[in-house]
């Protein structure tokens, strides 16, 4: 009934809302950082799956990582944040251009 | 004999290198005496080598001296192929060489490139040397195209002279047309033959003549007419036949001792000795020989008209030189190569004398060439005056001189040839020769009598200083004077009927015409008493004495011809519009294209279009692809993304 | 069966439309609230999945300390909201087709797959007195022990980095040298100079 297909169908659907949602709110920094999480839930997602299905925790354990680092990922991400907004008023991703050669 | 033979090609070619690079170092007098000696001990050695070949019994040799390439059946080699003529040639190259070295230190005295010039004129003859010396097609090649190059850097000797660079040019470019054609030549003769080598060529020559060749599809030529026209197209070049004949008159920007070695003595007649060696080719091509006559009657005879009216006195002669290989060159065409090459060697000697005669004349009246200033120069100058009268005699082939044996039989053999048929080619050659002796003497004496009688017209203070020029200019002028005088006595007979070229020259029996007029040859002397009974003389008589009437006794009537004639006047001075023809048309039309390519096709199409175009497309591009690198890390995000969609898209539903 | 079928799809349109929440609610305080409500759905899912340890661990460290921190980071800075909301529809269109087409293609991708290894069946039920936490213990200090460790590193790096970024240095901030004060002398200290005691006159 449920299977593997489901999970990484309804998978597949969160990455791809992830990945409109990136570029629908490419004006804010925490949205952006948001949709990363959402990213990441999508990517635990299929790792959960998998491991239900083959029988091995070893996906699990990935999963147990993946958060481990996101978290790590989202502290520093918004530790960033707070940095920029100090020192420019804004969190505005169209004024971090300075990439551009 | 080997070992002569290397040293006759290398001693001016070592000596041309020392003079030419190290002439800073070993100065003016080591340039000359060096380069002197070495031409010298050419000389003696070939001197030597025609004394054996002609007393000593020598035979012909063809040597093997270095193969420097072998590709796919083609040998490429340096050899000597050393027979009679190759000897007579030789001979003469290196004599008057010799007599112009010495020249050139009185007439080169004061020049800034004094050694420069040395080396020029010994590489000449390095280069020349080769050329005639040489046993297969490629060397004969190097050395005509090395003759070309020196004679190119010697007309434009004086670098500094805007018309010494345009004649040099000119002279490069016209004989680019012939080189052209000789290249072609060559070409086609390995073609046919798969040999450069001129024994294996000749050999098969018989063969060649039998096949056809289709240039343009549907018509077929035969491939020997072919390659001789093409060889004499070379000729043509060098030869300064018309109408590739514009770039010798030009030439006489160089100094005279050039002018005299090379642009009348040696490499003008480079074309006249090639044919002659090709003889076993053109005598198996009727319609060749039937062209090189044609063309040489018409610069003989035409030449020598424009030779009338130029005022320049080296011009008179460079026009008279044309006239002359004109001559030659109808006796190529008569195939009578025994006579082509007797005047060749007879002409070296008096037109060299004449020039340098000139040259003589020139540096008393201190670099003066116009005879409309000269005059009266015969009591100031007696050696140059005695010995420019024996050169004009001998070209007007007055009895007893070299050029009365030389162009008397030359003319008698074109009378001769008969298998011409009575058709136009006949007429026009003959007539031409005929009349050409009239205008040779008209135009040699016009310039004889306006230099050196009548009344004096250059100014005081030339005129103050006018005198004999030093021995150095005197004695090769005394040199050449002693064989233009008596050459043609102990020549005549061995050269024209005795066979003195042996298998050098190939005529066939039906051709034979020196053969034929062989046979009612009684000596030298026989011939000078019946000169009288011949038009030759008295044509020659005629044109003299035309000379001295017109210049001399009455000079307000070539004035009176000048002003009623106007129009064949301007015809003569405008050279019959060839000139203009050439430069306003050919080389104007050529610089058109040029223009064009280089206005549109390089500027436009390849440095707009492709070089800059490539780089402003790229700019362009890039400005495209710029605005994708916003900097922004959606965009390149955004870019992964559609990637990615189309990578799965073309995974799933194409593959 | 059928119940759990209901209850996987109840759960995953809730976790869909919280998704959707996050990426389209104009408010961010909106979204993080969304987000939490998908990481809540998610964490059921991973239930039925029968990955409990995770999904707890995905509410405690999620719901209760990112999101947390999200949000508190959104409301310290105060972020105009009219300001970020502009923008939002010019490539909206754009990356909405793309992320149809990639959603038709990863699910057609994942059907088709699928389709030939057979297995339509759903999950082979866990054996008897599994316990999920115990068997993800038994593998994460055996065999993944030193990835542990290097988590825990990673942890503490991401402390370390957060404090280093956020903390500010104020001019007038006063702090201990300590190496300075160690090396201090007495000489450094004290300048003993000597005087009379009184004026001579």
């Amino acid at each position: 009934m449920i299977g593997l297909q489901h999970y990484l169908t309804l998978s597949a659907m969160l990455f791809v809302l992830s990945i409109a949602g990136i570029i629908i709110n490419r004006r804010n920094l925490i949205l952006l950082l948001m949709c990363i999480e959402l990213m990441l839930l999508a990517v635990n997602f299929n790792f959960i799956a998998f491991s239900r299905y083959l029988g091995d925790e070893t996906g699990q354990v990935f999963v147990f990582f993946i958060l481990t680092v996101a978290a790590a990922e989202a502290a520093i991400g918004l530790a960033i944040l707070v940095v920029l907004f100090r020192n420019r008023r804004s969190i505005n991703v169209q004024e971090l251009n300075t990439m551009k050669g | 004999m080997y070992s002569y033979y290397l040293t006759i090609v290398l001693a001016p070619l070592a000596a041309a290198i020392v003079a030419g690079l190290f002439g800073k170092q070993i100065g003016r007098g080591w340039a000359h005496s060096i380069t002197i000696f070495a031409v010298g001990l050419s000389c003696v050695l070939s001197f030597y080598v025609l004394y054996q070949m002609y007393w000593g019994g020598a035979t012909s040799e063809n040597i093997s001296v270095y193969t420097w390439a072998v590709t796919d059946g083609l040998r490429m080699e340096v050899g000597f192929l050393v027979d009679r003529l190759t000897v007579l040639m030789m001979a003469v190259v290196a004599f008057v060489s010799f007599t112009v070295h010495i020249y050139t230190i009185g007439y080169m005295s004061d020049d800034p490139g004094y050694q420069r010039f040395f080396s020029y004129i010994s590489l000449f003859t390095f280069s020349m040397l080769m050329l005639v010396m040489s046993n297969n097609f490629l060397q004969l090649f190097f050395g005509w195209e090395a003759v070309g190059l020196v004679s190119y850097l010697l007309i434009g000797f004086w670098f500094k002279r805007e018309t010494a660079i345009f004649a040099n040019l000119k002279a490069f470019l016209v004989n680019r047309v012939g080189d052209f054609g000789f290249i072609l030549g060559i070409a086609a003769i390995f073609t046919f033959t798969g040999s450069l080598d001129y024994v294996t060529v000749f050999a098969s020559a018989e063969s060649v003549a039998g096949q056809s060749i289709e240039v343009f599809p549907g018509t077929p030529w035969n491939a020997m007419t072919l390659i001789c026209i093409l060889l004499f197209i070379g000729a043509m070049g060098k030869s300064a036949q018309a109408p590739l004949h514009v770039w010798l008159p030009d030439s006489m920007e160089g100094p005279t001792p050039i002018s005299a070695l090379i642009h009348a003595a040696t490499m003008v007649t480079a074309g006249i000795f090639m044919v002659a060696r090709m003889s076993p080719l053109f005598e198996l091509s009727t319609t060749a020989l039937a062209v090189v006559i044609v063309i040489g009657a018409i610069t003989a005879f035409f030449m020598g008209l424009l030779g009338i009216v130029q005022n320049d006195i080296k011009r008179v002669v460079a026009y008279s030189t044309l006239s002359q290989l004109g001559y030659m060159t109808v006796a190529l065409g008569a195939s009578a190569y025994s006579a082509a090459i007797f005047h060749l060697m007879t002409h070296a000697f008096f037109k060299a004398l004449l020039f340098l005669a000139a040259g003589s004349v020139i540096i008393a009246m201190h670099h003066e060439q116009d005879i409309r200033k000269m005059g009266g120069v015969r009591k100031y100058m007696p050696i140059t005056y005695w010995t420019a009268l024996i050169g004009s005699l001998a070209l007007i082939g007055f009895p007893g001189t070299a050029g009365f044996f030389s162009k008397d039989l030359l003319i008698d053999a074109v009378k001769e040839s008969h298998w011409h048929g009575q058709g136009a080619v006949y007429w026009i050659a003959y007539l031409s020769v005929l009349l050409g002796v009239f205008v040779t003497a008209l135009y040699t004496f016009r310039m004889f009598f306006l230099v050196f009688h009548g009344e004096e017209r250059m100014d005081k203070e030339t005129k103050s200083h006018l005198h004999e020029t030093p021995w150095v200019v005197t004695l090769p002028l005394v040199m050449l004077a002693i064989p233009s005088l008596v050459i043609g006595w102990p020549a005549v007979e061995p050269l024209l009927f005795g066979g003195f070229f042996g298998d050098a020259i190939v005529v066939q029996s039906g051709h034979d015409v020196l053969g034929h007029m062989g046979e009612a040859w009684h000596g030298p002397l026989a011939l000078l008493e019946h000169a009288w009974q011949t038009p030759v003389l008295w044509l020659a008589m005629a044109g003299l004495a035309t000379a001295w009437f017109l210049f001399l006794k009455r000079p307000d009537i070539p004035e009176t011809i000048q002003r009623k004639f106007a129009g064949i006047y301007n015809l003569l001075d405008r050279k019959y519009y060839f000139d203009d023809l050439y430069i306003k048309g050919f080389a104007a039309w050529g610089r058109g294209i040029g223009d064009f390519l280089w206005k549109r096709g390089d500027e436009d199409l390849i440095d707009g279009v492709l070089v800059n175009g490539t780089a402003n497309s790229v700019v362009r591009l890039a400005g495209v692809m710029r605005q994708l690198q916003s900097g922004y890390l959606y965009t390149y995000a955004f870019a992964m993304i559609i990637g990615l969609t189309m990578f799965l898209g073309w995974l799933i539903w194409f593959r | 069966m059928i119940f759990e079928a209901i209850l996987f799809y109840m759960f995953a349109t809730v976790m869909i439309g919280a998704a959707l929440g996050v990426v389209f609610s104009r408010n961010p305080v909106h979204s993080v609230m969304f987000l939490v409500l998908t990481f809540f759905q998610s964490a059921c899912l991973w239930l039925m999945a029968e990955a409990e340890f995770l999904a707890i661990v995905l509410v405690l460290v999620y719901v209760g300390a990112v999101m947390v921190l999200f949000l508190f980071v959104i409301m310290m800075l105060e972020v105009n909201v009219e300001a970020v909301k502009r923008g939002l529809t010019r490539y909206a269109p754009l990356a909405i087709a793309f992320a149809l087409v990639l959603v038709v293609e990863l699910i057609q991708l994942i059907w088709l797959r699928s389709q030939d290894i057979q297995v339509w069946s759903s999950f082979i039920p866990n054996p008897e007195g599994y316990n999920n936490t115990e068997a993800l213990g038994a593998v994460l200090y055996t065999e993944h022990v030193y990835a542990f460790e290097i988590a825990a590193v990673i942890l503490l790096l991401a402390i370390v980095a957060a404090i280093t970024l956020t903390m500010r240095k104020r001019p007038g901030l006063k702090v201990q040298n300590i190496s300075k004060q160690v090396a201090v002398r007495a000489k450094d200290r004290i300048r003993i100079v000597k005087m009379d005691a009184e004026k001579k006159s």
